[in-house]
């Protein structure tokens, strides 16, 4: 469904825009339908900018997005456009800066009535946002008519993933959309996303937390200063981890009933030979195992 | 030193009334022991933070003490505190960054700050080097500004200022929040390894993060609404946790490698209530599984085994 193939993106940074900053470096991976693909990294990464391209709100410098084979960055024209927008969507971070706090949360609904659906009877299109708001677990009652301050964090963003859900969505760029929720509330989020790929949904998680990234995926890309480290079926990166960043990163996160000596502990065995430098001398990501992709190790790129 | 917070009560003064963010706060933290203070957000963890060391104009302290070593400290005087302040209690913020005057280099920065609460630079300077080695940065970190420094190098020279005059009580409030993964492990192991070298007396670690807690805490107090929910040492809270509340925190949470088709987890139904107008008695009971009708009525903070308090009227 959306393919990336070998994406960069370059920023320029610095007085004038002299100094050229490499924040995401031949990027590939694909969301096929019903699958949740988590982009995890520390930050400054180029997780959230490959969401950014995916969503059109940053162009590509080199390499294409692709979503049922169409170029995105190609499309030219309003209608284009707005037929992407009704297949992709995007949720963010902070929910509260995503409502106008000066009007009832259904104006994020009537945005989009206007935009794609002016043939809607006004009962229609009520049944409609009452169906979405259901579907996200909430109840209509509780939640439309109010005001962004009345709601919780999760609330909202639950609201936000429904507004995406009234379209007729099949891709969900989902950036660190629960980052700000309290731990009673993420993990309902996190379900409504595992529940919505039963449903079809191909989902792009952005995160920085291995935990919840590696509870809600099937596919889990490990980036490192914009390049894929590591990338495969999430429980295989999880098992067996290839890289040494990536191992560096499972043995650091925190966890509730392993302290950090035991992790470190774990990792005695080498990582062996960076699979990059010692295979068939092709730059990117390697593979070492079934779909399970393995980077360069060098702290800088591959060498062109 | 010991602490001993005991139903301590902190509200805000808003213009609609006031907002009882702690209501009955109780904790003992003993010498030299890391207490990780944990909680959803608005339970009254930072609250309670800034209550040891400064509170802000709208805050009034309504009840309760703070014990430090035996001696009560005066948290509703703003000027009696002073002494306190820095000597002996003191603070890492959540974010370095504007904990740190941008416009000087980092030296002059800790000299200006030292000289203002009496203490000569010449005279710890060697000190302050050594310990920023510990933390693994060296002496030329002084002559930079903050801006060439990274969030967790930063965060490390916060640590060793906070902790230059050996506090005996270091209240770290969501310290290590803003770090990515290593660094906040730099940063964590860092604090541990002051403590164990006797810099730091006891530390209150208030952070939302419960897997972070289990690494470093040697106890831990779960707030719920301005008030203690439970509290007990660390192993024993993740083993047996009794108050409901701790119960569904913890399954709330995922651990690394947990997927949601082998083990799906539920959150907590409900939110927390409103402190403008708390509800009355046990402040829980809307979201609690188990609430029954002796939960109108406030459950005592009492000790149900050694060391491990709940409030709760099911916990047996």
């Amino acid at each position: 469904m959306l393919t990336l193939d070998r994406v960069s993106k370059v920023y320029r940074v610095g007085t004038f825009g002299t100094q050229p900053l490499n924040a995401v470096r031949d990027v590939s991976l694909t969301v096929p339908p019903g699958v949740v693909v988590s982009l995890i990294g520390e930050s400054g990464s180029g997780k959230s900018t490959i969401g950014r391209m995916v969503l059109r709100l940053t162009p590509v410098t080199s390499g294409a997005i692709a979503f049922d084979g169409r170029d995105v960055a190609g499309l030219s024209g309003h209608r284009a456009r707005k037929g992407y927008y009704r297949h992709v969507q995007g949720v963010f971070q902070d929910p509260f800066s995503s409502f106008n706090p000066i009007f009832p949360v259904d104006r994020v609904f009537d945005m989009l009535r206007g935009a794609y659906f002016p043939g809607l009877s006004d009962t229609e299109w009520r049944a409609s946002v009452r169906r979405g708001t259901e579907r996200v677990g909430l109840d209509p009652g509780q939640v439309l008519g109010r005001y962004p301050h009345q709601l919780s964090g999760g609330q909202l963003q639950r609201l936000l993933i429904a507004r995406a859900l009234t379209l007729d969505i099949r891709l969900l760029v989902a950036d660190e959309i629960i980052s700000m929720l309290d731990a009673s509330t993420r993990i309902d989020v996190l379900n409504l996303l595992g529940d919505l790929r039963a449903e079809g949904l191909g989902i792009l998680f952005v995160t920085h937390d291995l935990a919840l990234g590696t509870y809600v995926s099937d596919t889990t890309v490990i980036l490192r200063r914009g390049a894929v480290a590591e990338m495969g079926p999430t429980r295989q990166v999880y098992a067996s981890p290839r890289h040494p960043y990536t191992r560096g990163l499972l043995a650091s996160v925190p966890r509730m009933h392993r302290t950090w000596a035991d992790a470190d502990a774990e990792l005695d065995s080498a990582a062996g030979p960076c699979p990059v430098h010692s295979g068939p001398g092709t730059a990117g990501p390697v593979e070492v195992g079934p779909d399970h992709f393995v980077g360069c190790f060098s702290d800088d790129a591959c060498p062109e | 030193m010991t602490v001993e917070v005991s139903e301590l009560r902190v509200h805000y003064r808003t213009l609609r009334g006031s907002v009882q963010a702690l209501d009955g706060a109780s904790l003992e933290v003993g010498d030299g022991e890391v207490m990780g203070v944990v909680g959803e957000s608005g339970c009254g963890k930072s609250t309670l933070g800034k209550s040891l060391i400064r509170m802000d104009g709208r805050m009034r302290h309504v009840g309760g003490s703070v014990r430090l070593g035996g001696e009560e400290l005066p948290i509703a005087d703003d000027r009696a505190m002073q002494r306190f302040r820095y000597h002996e209690v003191s603070l890492i913020p959540q974010y370095a960054m504007s904990a740190m005057n941008p416009t000087r280099r980092i030296g002059r920065m800790i000299r200006e700050l030292l000289e203002s609460r009496g203490v000569r630079y010449a005279e710890v300077r060697r000190e302050l080097e050594r310990r920023l080695e510990l933390v693994g940065l060296g002496a030329d970190v002084l002559k930079r500004f903050p801006i060439e420094l990274s969030g967790g190098m930063k965060q490390r020279v916060v640590l060793v200022l906070s902790t230059l005059r050996d506090p005996s009580l270091l209240i770290a409030d969501e310290a290590t929040s803003a770090l990515d993964v290593a660094n906040q492990r730099a940063v964590a192991e860092a604090l541990v390894q002051f403590r164990d070298r006797g810099f730091i007396g006891s530390m209150l670690f208030i952070t939302h993060d419960l897997a972070l807690v289990a690494q470093l805490a040697d106890t831990v107090t779960v707030m719920y609404a301005g008030r203690s929910a439970e509290s007990a040492p660390t192993s024993e809270l993740l083993r047996r946790p009794r108050h409901p509340y701790t119960r569904m925190l913890l399954s709330a949470v995922p651990e690394v490698g947990t997927t949601i088709d082998e083990s799906r987890q539920e959150g907590i139904p409900g939110s927390p209530p409103a402190l403008l107008d708390p509800p009355s008695g046990c402040r829980f009971k809307d979201r609690c599984p188990l609430a029954f009708e002796q939960c109108a009525t406030r459950p005592p903070f009492i000790e149900v085994a050694s060391g491990h308090r709940v409030a709760c009227w099911k916990a047996e």
